[in-house]
């Protein structure tokens, strides 16, 4: 019993953390171009209503997905015309983007509320590695989305410190100018990865109305890109690091539910509710205290429009 | 020069995004549907058409309360034709609703619905503003001269759904996914809990708090942990499908709330208490029309028809609708009270006594939970 209560929660953790670490990798590549996208929510939401609406024309889940990356790129997109581009300011346009595309996913998906998706993701247990006991169950008795972010932690985690892309990525986000001077091309990077940022807010989005609660319901991502702003800081900026704070999200917001459920001790669940968040606070006292040692921390140039001719 | 022209072109963009999520968010969609009533509804036609205004907490399309009210107000305009109806929906219970409700007051609607809790002191100040307009207040408590409030004994199909749940139970453990702890749902929780030992003694009813109204996904993984922890029934006290779909998944049942939610689940699904307020809304429109509307402190029952109980799943078997639909005539002839003693609470002890029922007063404050239910309701 208890051991099968621990891999319902560990199991629980890592489908709850997935549409949030989709969309908290995006804001990390996005961040570190040097551009704070605070949209995450609005593509979230815009990503999660086309995905689903393509899904059941369709009849495949596939295809949502495609059309769910595309859609909250076009929107990240505007973001970045706006904001790198024109220079406007990029908590204000972040904002204005989370609105735009609260309301925008509302109006489109009216007509497809109550309506049951033909095909989701179901889940779909790895063969032999399902069998491993405790870590298959937990991590190999996903849908293939789960094992997609699986793929796409190491990838990134990758491009970011080993290879010369990823270099030039750091190096817009740290210092543009000098980057510019070297012959990067700050403007077109920073559109690049603004935009597939939004693409994986897109597919966190998605992750939702196709895998985990298939149907759309008007503002069904409640909230969670604004986890995954908050978790990119937890994380530091690094991809690894984001992948253990999703997880952790979820868990304790799964162990809430299980403690409820599976135990007959009466805990208020106001006690309970406030679990996730006392723990990030020790969390993030702990990290804290670890990495300024280390001295890491915000890309320099985060926020600040890069503009030529103001050097 | 340059900067004169980025400065204008971000100003374009910025009024064409606002314009854009003013006309999809619909803040404040006037009616939809008939757009050539609008037109007709011009200064001549006022005499004819009859005004009436709703304001929504949530968003129509939430397939939950507020989709019931609407529901309920495309029922009164069906069977009214002298009535014009507009609604503004998403309205925070705060500062908004006052404003929204003047404007609501102030375009001519003779009857307006408020159908949220939070409203209600702002229903009684705008009321006072204007004593020729008749205001409607969902669930609250206060009323004035011209200001009346409504609601439903949701408790008496809860109850019925119950009696399903303990009967298609085979682990004789039923979860229930609850929003907030409060009287509302405190008492939904329990009329369920007594209708499903009515028919199976043996079963428990394990309660999950989720602490919101709306969250698809985290309703789910509640609904989740319930059926990890060996329920085989799921019920919810939730505005989304998503504790059906749980069940569907794994092969377990559920009962649904607020509508119909078998299109979700459709092996899971099995029956569901709805709302059903378009009969009333007709009811107290005429009433307003005919000068015969006083206040009344409206709480409907089955027998009004506000509330029922949807349609069963075709897996649930004739014997057991029979045996509901016995005791649903029961309640609707007055013969059977939901709340009837004997009833025990959680620890045991006799709360209401044999031969007694509780009052109106104590089923709208119940804040203590039946014989039967693991959970806490605090």
């Amino acid at each position: 019993m208890e051991n099968t209560v621990l891999i319902t929660i560990l199991a629980a953790a890592v489908t709850a953390g997935t549409p949030i670490l989709y969309a908290a990798l995006g804001e990390i590549i996005c961040e570190r171009s040097g551009v704070l996208n605070l949209g995450v929510e609005g593509m979230m939401l815009v990503g999660a209503v086309c995905g689903y609406m393509v899904a059941v024309r369709s009849a495949s889940p596939w295809a949502g997905f495609l059309v769910a990356l595309l859609a909250a790129g076009a929107l990240a997109a505007i973001f970045a015309f706006l904001t790198i581009t024109l220079r406007a300011n990029q908590v204000v346009t972040g904002l204005a983007l989370t609105i735009f595309g609260t309301g925008v996913s509302g109006f489109l998906g009216k007509p497809y509320i109550g309506i049951p998706l033909p095909l989701s993701f179901k889940k779909a247990p790895i063969p032999v590695l399902s069998d491993i006991p405790l870590l298959g169950p937990v991590f190999f008795s996903q849908d293939v989305l789960v094992y997609l972010s699986y793929i796409l932690v190491p990838l990134l985690g990758y491009y970011l410190y080993r290879t010369r892309w990823g270099l030039n990525l750091r190096a817009i986000g740290e210092n543009p100018a000098a980057a510019d001077a070297l012959g990067v091309n700050v403007f077109a990077l920073r559109y690049t990865y603004v935009i597939i940022g939004g693409m994986l807010a897109g597919a966190g989005g998605a992750y939702l109305s196709l895998a985990y609660a298939p149907s759309w319901l008007e503002n069904m991502t409640a909230g969670r890109g604004w986890i995954a702003v908050a978790l990119v800081i937890f994380a530091f900026w690094d991809p690894f690091r984001a992948v253990l704070g999703a997880y952790l999200f979820g868990g304790v917001d799964a162990l809430t539910y299980t403690l409820q459920a599976s135990t007959n001790i009466q805990v208020p669940v106001f006690f309970l509710k406030m679990m996730p968040y006392v723990l990030t606070v020790i969390v993030l006292i702990v990290v804290t205290r670890h990495t300024l040692a280390k001295r890491v921390g915000a890309p320099a140039a985060l926020s600040i429009p890069y503009d030529r001719e103001e050097r | 020069m340059k900067k004169g022209w980025r400065v204008l072109l971000i100003l374009i963009l910025v009024l064409a995004v606002a314009v854009a999520a003013a006309g999809c968010g619909g803040q404040e969609a006037a009616e939809d549907g008939n757009g050539e009533n609008q037109t007709a509804a011009g200064e001549g036609a006022q005499d004819e058409k009859m005004k009436v205004g709703f304001i929504f907490v949530g968003p129509v399309g939430d397939l939950g309360w507020s989709w019931t009210h609407n529901e309920g107000r495309k029922y009164l305009e069906e069977q009214l034709p002298w009535v014009e109806t507009s609604y503004v929906e998403s309205v925070p219970e705060g500062a908004d609703a006052e404003r929204v409700l003047t404007e609501l007051a102030e375009a001519g609607n003779k009857v307006i619905f408020a159908t949220s809790f939070g409203y209600m002191d702002y229903v009684i100040k705008v009321a006072e503003k204007y004593p020729d307009i008749v205001f409607m207040h969902c669930s609250g408590y206060k009323t004035a001269a011209n200001a009346d409030t409504y609601f439903g004994a949701m408790e008496e199909p809860r109850y019925l759904s119950g009696m399903v749940a303990g009967k298609m139970t085979k682990s004789n453990i039923l979860g229930y996914v609850a929003a907030y702890p409060i009287p509302e749902v405190i008492r939904g929780i329990n009329a369920f809990t007594l209708g499903a030992r009515s028919v199976n003694p043996e079963a428990e009813v394990r309660v999950v708090w989720t602490q919101t109204w709306y969250d698809p996904a985290a309703e789910k993984q509640a609904a989740i942990s319930l059926l990890d922890a060996g329920a085989d029934v799921i019920a919810q006290h939730q505005d989304t499908p998503g504790p059906q779909q749980a069940a569907q998944e794994r092969g377990a049942y559920a009962i649904g709330y607020n509508c119909d939610m078998r299109e979700f689940a459709p092996d899971a699904s099995l029956t569901a208490p709805i709302w059903n307020w378009g009969p009333y809304y007709t009811r107290v429109v005429e009433a307003v029309k005919n000068g015969t509307w006083q206040v009344e402190e409206y709480y409907g029952n089955m027998k009004d028809g506000i509330v029922d109980l949807g349609p069963y799943n075709d897996i649930v078997s004739q014997e057991i609708r029979d045996l509901v639909d016995a005791k649903k005539q029961e309640i609707i002839d007055g013969k059977f009270h939901v709340f009837q003693g004997p009833i025990k609470d959680q620890n045991g002890e006799i709360r209401v006594e044999e031969g007694q029922q509780m009052t109106h007063e104590e089923i709208l404050n119940i804040d203590w939970f039946v014989e039967g239910v693991i959970g806490s309701p605090s």
